[in-house]
């Protein structure tokens, strides 16, 4: 069997559920309660519901979603103010493919591209580089959002362009960082959390050694984790046998591609043209150092100090992407999921990206 | 509802929802319109006509081109309806400025994928718009063809569900001519006539309930509409679709299904499991069949129509049509 073979097979699979279950039913009786584990990544959510290891594991272990998912934590102001963006005369505005079905405060930037408005879905913002040498006559904006696993990206767009020297091309950060929004999920009380499985991509970027503040900090254990559904079960396993035996160790359990101190160069790409900013996050409010923005060296390439965009008033909606984001709800319980707001007709982010919470249960987890 | 956006093109949800609020609201007809062609008595005979339009992008892409397009899918859905294909139209609309040289790599392509499956392109029709009002060219078929296929009957709990090769080749394809997604990949469009492979395949058989060919929407969008349609539930399991490697590995990094990725080439049976071995040792004597699969079954003959995937966890999960627009996750 190769390795890829084995991190899919189902006799593996099924043992490994089986150890979990096991390890889970021993802190039940030890607690009284289920282990109530956050999955921080989105990517970790949506790779636990298509798998079925959500489903198969409700009754033992209590698998919330974390703020992980860029998309979902996006403020509404950001899809606002890049539809304002992507109206004016010559502009070209490129983001990634999750972010067009987003709701601003009343449209989506699928909403502008049907009216006619100029607005590109990359893959990479280094490919909105080539858009912006290609018309040089256009404004080429990129929709800079993301965590750790992105920004580095963003900052080979800047450096691309810059060797460029090209005018045309500017970023709109709205970026984010894992730690900070930890650390406020968790000085705010509302995460009641018994440990985390930590974003595997995101610390093939910041490293093993990102997490120890959890641990040093607030006493919690992590465990970084892969994606397929071995490693999932894996990750959960030393998890729950960690919470089961009281210790408080972040364990790398995805060491083929995380190091300890993770992605130098990457790190050094951020540090040469980011510096940090008080970022919105979707259903939470500012929080300080929470993202990146271009240092004023840079400031050319910054479309915010470029275009002078006006935002529309916010429009308040009975979405609880915010509370879903803090663990604080699942998405069943939010009145408008699967009603008024469904992947076709979304109200909140979470039902968009193919990494929020929503969206994996309205497909992969709903029964009617 | 209030404008048309790209996702109605996608033959998922918003699709389904615009075909039964806009055009059977106004001409009627559900029962024809829930099939790949529509079939009719004739003067004795039983013939299944079908209508199509192709409006891919890029128009050559690895695998084939628009044209191959048009006629392989206009064969396909007569061909999955149980008929030989007898003849079929096609109408261009062509963009001022598109290279003549084009056309006729296009339309030579036509010829001789008609050509191969025996069908004759009998009449057309040409406009041509102004520059930036279409796409380089859009091409519109019709086809016509004679019902051979006997009904194989209702849908039984045990019925065996076969797909006659590797799913989301077409979509992956796509996807990397389109070269917007960083994406290398020299995965082949599936883009293939299934006639006569059909009838062969299904020749003498009386189980064989129904065939469909899980174009745009994917696998799980097709049975999706099989389960509601006939109202059973089919219960697929893991693993058992056959995909390529790098069509898994490209979905991977997407973030896309491959189970609703389009197929041009690929056949979709529902059969009697007592047929379902036989159909299966014939496709893979094919070259388009030699990688067909049983991948699930009817596990309820009786029900409000729901597809469910067996996971390697050992647990059930519903599968829903596709909902809105297929587009690639940020990390």
């Amino acid at each position: 069997m190769d390795v890829m073979n084995f991190y899919t097979d189902p006799a593996v699979i099924r043992s490994s559920v089986e150890k979990v279950k096991n390890a889970a039913r021993d802190f039940r009786n030890q607690h009284q309660r289920v282990p109530v584990i956050m999955e921080v990544c989105g990517s970790h959510t949506m790779a636990f519901a298509r798998s079925g290891i959500k489903t198969a594991l409700k009754d033992d272990v209590n698998l919330i979603a974390g703020p992980g998912c860029p998309v979902c934590v996006t403020d509404q102001k950001a899809i606002d103010a890049m539809i304002g963006l992507a109206g004016k005369q010559d502009t070209i505005l490129c983001t990634f493919g999750d972010m067009m079905r987003v709701p601003g405060s009343r449209r989506s930037l699928v909403d502008a591209r049907t009216e006619g408005k100029d607005v590109r879905v990359v893959y990479s913002p280094v490919d909105s580089v080539t858009i912006a040498e290609r018309n040089p006559e256009k404004e080429v904006v990129f929709l800079g959002i993301g965590f750790e696993t992105t920004i580095p990206l963003l900052a080979m767009a800047v450096r691309k362009a810059e060797r460029l020297n090209l005018k045309n091309y500017s970023v709109w950060m709205t970026t984010k960082l894992v730690e900070p929004v930890l650390r406020t999920l968790l000085d705010s009380g509302e995460a009641e959390v018994d440990g985390f499985l930590l974003p595997g991509h995101v610390s093939v970027v910041s490293g093993e050694k990102s997490y120890r503040f959890l641990t040093a900090e607030y006493g919690l254990p992590g465990v970084i984790t892969g994606f397929e559904p071995v490693q999932l079960l894996s990750g959960t396993y030393k998890l729950v046998r960690m919470l089961r035996e009281g210790k408080h160790a972040v364990v790398n359990d995805y060491r083929s591609v995380v190091g300890q101190s993770g992605n130098q160069i990457a790190q050094s790409l951020m540090t040469t043209y980011f510096t940090f900013s008080d970022e919105e996050w979707r259903g939470m409010g500012a929080i300080p150092a929470s993202g990146l923005v271009l240092k004023e060296a840079y400031a050319a390439f910054d479309a915010k100090r470029r275009f002078n965009v006006t935002v529309p008033p916010q429009r308040k909606t009975a979405c609880r992407c915010g509370e879903i984001i803090k663990g604080r709800i699942a998405p069943e319980d939010c009145a408008l999921f699967g009603k008024g707001c469904t992947p076709v007709n979304p109200v909140g982010p979470c039902m968009v990206s193919t990494e929020g919470t929503c969206a994996a249960h309205y497909q992969y987890m709903r029964e009617e | 509802m209030k404008r048309i956006s790209l996702a109605h093109g996608e033959g998922g949800e918003l699709t389904e929802r615009l075909i039964t609020e806009v055009f059977v609201k106004a001409f009627g007809n559900e029962a024809h319109a829930a099939y790949d062609a529509a079939v009719l008595e004739s003067a004795g005979s039983t013939l299944a006509i079908t209508t199509d339009s192709f409006v891919v992008k890029p128009l050559f892409f690895p695998g084939g081109n628009i044209g191959t397009l048009a006629v392989t899918g206009t064969i396909n859905d007569l061909a999955v309806s149980g008929a030989v294909p007898l003849a079929m139209t096609a109408g261009f609309i062509l963009e001022e400025g598109f290279p003549l040289s084009d056309l006729k790599a296009i339309v030579s392509a036509m010829a001789s994928e008609a050509e191969k499956a025996g069908v004759a392109i009998v009449a057309g029709d040409t406009k041509v718009v102004a520059k930036g009002e279409a796409d380089g060219v859009f091409i519109n078929t019709a086809g016509i063809g004679q019902v051979y296929g006997g009904n194989g009957g209702k849908i039984r709990e045990g019925d065996k569900v076969i797909v006659s090769g590797t799913v989301g080749d077409h979509g992956i394809a796509i996807l990397s001519a389109r070269n917007e997604l960083g994406l290398l990949s020299d995965v082949k469009s599936d883009c293939a006539s299934l006639h006569p492979m059909l009838s062969n395949i299904t020749y003498g058989l009386s189980g064989v309930r129904i065939m469909r060919d899980p174009t745009r929407g994917g696998l799980a969008t097709a049975l999706v509409e099989i389960c509601e349609h006939h109202r059973v539930t089919v219960e697929l399991e893991e693993g058992a679709v056959p995909l390529k490697r790098e069509v898994e590995g490209a979905c991977d990094i997407l973030g896309f299904d491959p189970l609703y990725l389009a197929n041009e080439g690929k056949a979709l049976f529902v059969a009697d499991e007592k047929d379902a071995e036989q159909i299966l040792e014939r496709l893979h004597r094919e070259e388009k069949g030699k990688d067909a699969r049983i991948i699930g079954r009817v596990t309820e003959a009786v029900s409000a129509g729901r597809l469910l995937m067996r996971t390697a966890a050992g647990s059930t999960r519903r599968l829903h049509r596709l909902s809105g627009l297929i587009l690639p996750r940020i990390c």
